[in-house]
C-alpha cells in the first residue's frame, strides 16, 4: 500500500450500464490488491482545482493492472466525468489500494455470506474473482439488490459462475422491476426475504454487506437481530447521504 | 499540481474556508462504522480512564450526568471527505474527567463497547479540544452516531471520535487502533490531509 499519489493510465472502458462503466487502470510497480480494497482517484482541472472520490477495487489479479467500476450520480462532480468523458490513453492520479479490514483474503476459511446493493457489488465482485482464481473451497453465497435486471454490473459473469462454480451461489432481488419470468413482483427488500436468501448463521458465515449507507444500516440492523454476531459482520459505506439516486 | 484532466471542471464547493483540503461539505449526518451498532442501555454504561500506575477513574451515566455540561459547537470532518459545519453537541469536557487523574503518559487508547479502539496523544484531548458528548442537535444521540455517549474530538478526522465510548487508557507509546492499523493515519489531522498511513 502507498499513501502517495501515482499516475495511472486508463488502458480500458467498458460500459457496465446505461449508467456505469467498467476502467481500467495500469499503474506502474502495482501488485494487485487485496480483494475488497479501494483507490482514491483524483482529478484535477487546468486550473489546479482538483477533487479526490474513493473507488472500490473490482478486479483480483496481481499485476499493474485494476479494474474500478463507476456508477454515474446524475448530479455528480467526479462521477459522470470518470463514465463519460475519460478516454482511453488518458492519465488520472491514483492513491492506494487501501484498506485492510473489508479485505478477504484466500487464507480465510469460513464461508462467506456477499450482500451488495446496487454499485456496492463492486469490492464484491473483487473477492468472488479472488475466490474463483484460488484453491478455496469455503462456500460464498451472494445476495444482489438491485432496481432493476438492468441495473445489474458483471452480469454475464456472474451468470456464468452461477451456472458453472461448484462454490458460488448467487441471488437476486429486483426492487423496482423483476426480469418477466420472475416469481415475485419488485418490492423494497424485507428483513424475512433477506434472511430466507442468506447463508445461516449457525455456523457463522463472515457477512461482508456494500452500498449506500441506508442499505447498510438496515441490512447489518436486522441480520444483528436475527443472531448473526455483530463480529462477524463487515460493512462498507458507499455514500454519506444515503439515497443520492 | 497534478495531472490535468482535459473537460474535467468540478463543482468546486471547496471555496469555503471552514472545509479542510479535499473536504465537501455535507448538510446530512453520514453514518461511518466498521461494523453493525452496538446495543448500550445508559443504565449499563461506563466510563473509564486507567493510568500506567493501574488507577482506575469511573464513572456511571448518573455520576456522569451530574457533572457539569456543556454545549459545543463545532465543524466536524471525516476522512471519507464529508465535512458538515456547525454541529451542535452537548456534553462534559474531558478536562473535567481528568481533573483528578495523575499521570504522565502522553497517549491514550479509546476503547468503545464493540471492541472498537482509536488512539489519540493526550494533548489532542485536553485544553477544552475535546468531550464526551450525549446530545446532537438537542437530542439525545443515537444509536447509529454512537449512543449513549461518543468520544468528540472534532480537531481531528472524526473516526478519532470514538462512538459508544467506554473509556480512555492512558499509555506511554502512541499505540495504533482500529483504523490505524488498518491503514490510516496515526494522527489523522484534517487540515494536514492526514489520512493514511
Ligand atoms: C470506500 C468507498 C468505495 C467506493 N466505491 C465505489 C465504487 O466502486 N463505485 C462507485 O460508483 N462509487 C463508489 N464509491 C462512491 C464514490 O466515492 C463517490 O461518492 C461517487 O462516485 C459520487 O461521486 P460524485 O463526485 O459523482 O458525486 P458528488 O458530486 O460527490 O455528489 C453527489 C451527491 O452525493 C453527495 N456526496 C458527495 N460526495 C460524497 C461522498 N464521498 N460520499 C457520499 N456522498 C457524497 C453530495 O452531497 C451529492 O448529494 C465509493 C465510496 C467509498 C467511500
Amino acid at each position: 500500500m502507498s499513501p502517495l499519489w501515482r499516475i495511472a493510465d486508463v488502458v480500458s472502458g467498458v460500459p457496465e450500464t446505461e449508467t456505469s462503466r467498467t476502467i481500467g487502470l495500469r499503474v506502474e510497480g502495482l501488485m494487485g490488491n487485496l480483494a475488497g480494497q479501494h483507490v482514491d482517484i483524483r482529478l484535477t482541472a487546468d486550473d489546479g482545482y482538483s477533487a479526490v472520490r474513493s473507488y472500490s477495487v473490482a478486479t483480483a489479479g496481481m499485476d499493474e493492472i485494476i479494474g474500478i467500476t463507476v456508477d454515474e450520480l446524475a448530479n455528480g462532480e467526479v462521477s459522470p466525468y470518470l463514465v463519460r468523458d475519460l478516454a482511453v490513453g488518458d492519465q488520472l492520479e491514483i492513491r492506494g489500494p487501501v484498506g485492510g479490514w473489508f479485505v478477504w483474503r484466500p487464507t480465510d476459511t469460513n464461508p462467506v455470506q456477499l450482500i451488495a446493493g446496487g454499485s456496492g457489488i463492486v469490492p464484491l465482485m473483487s473477492m468472488i474473482r479472488a475466490h474463483e482464481a484460488s484453491e478455496n473451497t469455503a462456500q460464498f453465497r451472494l445476495l444482489y439488490s438491485l432496481k432493476s435486471p438492468e441495473a445489474g454490473f458483471y452480469r454475464e459473469e456472474l451468470l456464468t459462475l452461477s451456472r458453472e462454480s461448484p462454490k458460488l451461489t448467487v441471488d437476486y432481488v429486483y426492487t423496482r422491476k423483476a426480469p418477466s419470468d420472475w416469481q415475485t413482483a419488485p418490492k423494497r427488500l424485507t428483513a424475512d426475504v433477506l434472511l430466507a436468501s442468506i447463508l445461516p448463521a449457525d455456523p457463522t458465515p463472515d457477512t461482508y454487506i456494500c452500498g449506500q449507507t441506508v442499505f447498510v444500516e438496515t441490512v447489518a440492523e436486522w441480520l444483528v437481530q436475527a443472531g448473526y454476531p455483530a463480529a462477524s459482520i463487515k460493512t462498507e459505506r458507499f455514500g454519506g447521504t444515503g439515497g443520492t439516486r | 499540481m497534478g495531472i490535468i484532466s482535459s473537460g474535467f471542471h468540478g463543482k468546486r464547493q471547496t471555496g469555503n474556508p471552514a472545509l479542510p483540503p479535499g473536504q465537501y461539505e455535507t448538510g446530512s449526518f453520514p453514518v461511518l462504522t466498521a461494523g453493525p451498532a452496538p446495543h448500550i442501555p445508559a443504565e449499563n454504561w461506563e466510563f473509564f480512564i486507567t493510568t500506567e500506575a493501574g488507577q482506575r477513574h469511573a464513572w456511571s451515566w448518573d455520576a456522569f450526568m451530574d457533572l457539569p455540561q456543556v454545549e459545543i459547537r463545532t465543524d466536524i470532518h471525516c476522512v471519507t471527505s464529508w465535512s458538515r459545519l456547525g454541529t451542535s453537541w452537548r456534553g462534559v469536557s474531558l478536562d473535567t474527567l481528568f481533573e483528578d487523574v495523575e499521570s504522565s503518559c502522553e497517549f491514550a487508547t479509546a476503547h468503545s463497547y464493540g471492541g472498537y479502539t482509536t488512539n489519540i496523544p493526550l494533548p489532542d484531548l485536553l485544553d477544552g479540544r475535546a468531550w464526551l458528548a450525549w446530545e446532537f442537535d438537542g437530542e439525545p444521540l443515537e444509536r447509529a452516531h454512537g449512543g449513549p455517549a461518543r468520544l468528540l474530538v472534532p480537531h481531528l478526522y472524526f473516526w478519532k471520535s470514538a462512538k459508544w465510548i467506554n473509556g480512555l487508557e492512558l499509555t506511554q507509546g502512541d499505540i495504533p487502533g482500529f483504523w490505524e492499523s488498518n491503514g490510516y493515519h496515526i494522527h489523522g489531522d484534517p487540515w494536514r490531509e492526514e489520512r493514511y498511513s
